[in-house]
């Protein structure tokens, strides 16, 4: 039950941040060059992405289990350990917060800087941008789902996780029409972080044949020693960068 | 050729990302954790304590080259 819990989280906060980000680059083709293509884009992305995750999937669980949280582990904790080592640098204040709202002004500018087609052609720059922001994004997304779906047997589960995000941020994005850049993204991606790495942690130990003590239970604590190592590692480096600062700049 | 490279450019992005040595160290860790299990060892905490040293060293190096 709770690894269900924990298992819908993850996937859900992985993937609205994800989500934000396609629909960033969406809003800001759509608003300056026209809907039409941009959304054929957006469906062909999806469809290649839905093909990616019912194609492979089934194919995964045909793989036996201590092999496939190996090979799932060591992933997930390979890319976990990407986002929490920017979200730790993002946190302390040594690289900038990522800015959905300079995001969009910079997409926007790239798309209305680039001539526009007839209006009854397909726009191709649309197309193209539409399409490639959410493949990338989504494939991240479809990753998570099919690795944390696949090794715990639920892949129903992530993917209705997945599909709660996207939609929650697509109704807030229409909402609000612009960027989201009240999402507090950099926090949640802090919180992806752990909990990728965590779960990259236990599984991949499982798969290489670590019996974890307490069992299933012990995912809880990793979870919390990740969070508590990677605080720590904020408040260290947050010190650091204040006293490298110069005299002036503290006052 | 060039789809090619690009397309292992995109999975290397991808999974190893900018920092090539957190994938070499849990590699390492890995490793270990396989070795140790195979002789009858007790492993589940090889990843706690390689997990922290990593980030350790990855966060420390970036925020010296930013600093510098």
């Amino acid at each position: 039950m709770s690894h269900d819990v924990i298992l819908f989280l993850a996937t859900f906060l992985a993937s609205a941040v994800e989500a934000v980000e396609a629909l960033t680059i969406v809003l800001a083709v759509g608003v300056v060059r026209g809907w039409r293509s941009t959304l054929f884009g957006v469906g062909a992305a999806t469809l290649v992405l839905g093909a990616f995750v019912v194609g492979l999937g089934p194919a995964l669980q045909q793989i036996p289990i201590d092999a496939l949280r190996f090979v799932v582990g060591a992933l997930l904790l390979a890319f976990g350990l990407q986002w929490l080592r920017k979200a730790i640098l993002r946190a302390s204040g040594y690289k900038p917060l990522h800015d959905e709202a300079e995001a969009f002004m910079r997409e926007r500018a790239q798309a209305g800087a680039v001539a526009a087609s007839g209006s009854a052609q397909i726009d191709w720059y649309s197309f193209t941008v539409a399409f490639k922001g959410v493949l990338l994004e989504g494939l991240e997304v479809a990753f998570i789902v099919v690795s944390f779906g696949a090794t715990q047997g639920r892949l129903g589960l992530a993917a209705a996780a997945a599909a709660a995000a996207g939609v929650l941020v697509v109704v807030a994005g229409l909402l609000v029409r612009g960027p989201l850049e009240r999402v507090p993204e950099n926090t949640l991606k802090f919180v992806v972080g752990v909990l990728l790495t965590s779960f990259g942690v236990f599984w991949g130990a499982e798969g290489a044949g670590v019996e974890w003590p307490g069992g299933d239970v012990a995912i809880l604590a990793v979870i919390g020693y990740v969070s508590l190592v990677s605080l720590i590692l904020v408040r260290v480096l947050r010190r650091r960068r204040l006293a490298y600062r110069p005299a002036g700049a503290r006052a | 050729m060039r789809y090619v490279r690009s397309f292992g450019r995109f999975w290397w992005n991808f999974i190893v990302g900018d920092d090539w040595r957190v994938a070499a160290g849990l590699a390492v860790a890995f490793a270990l954790t396989w070795l140790l299990g195979r002789n009858g060892v007790e492993a589940w905490w090889v990843l706690p304590v390689a997990v922290p040293l990593l980030l350790l060293e990855a966060v420390w190096r970036e925020a010296r080259a930013t600093a510098d």
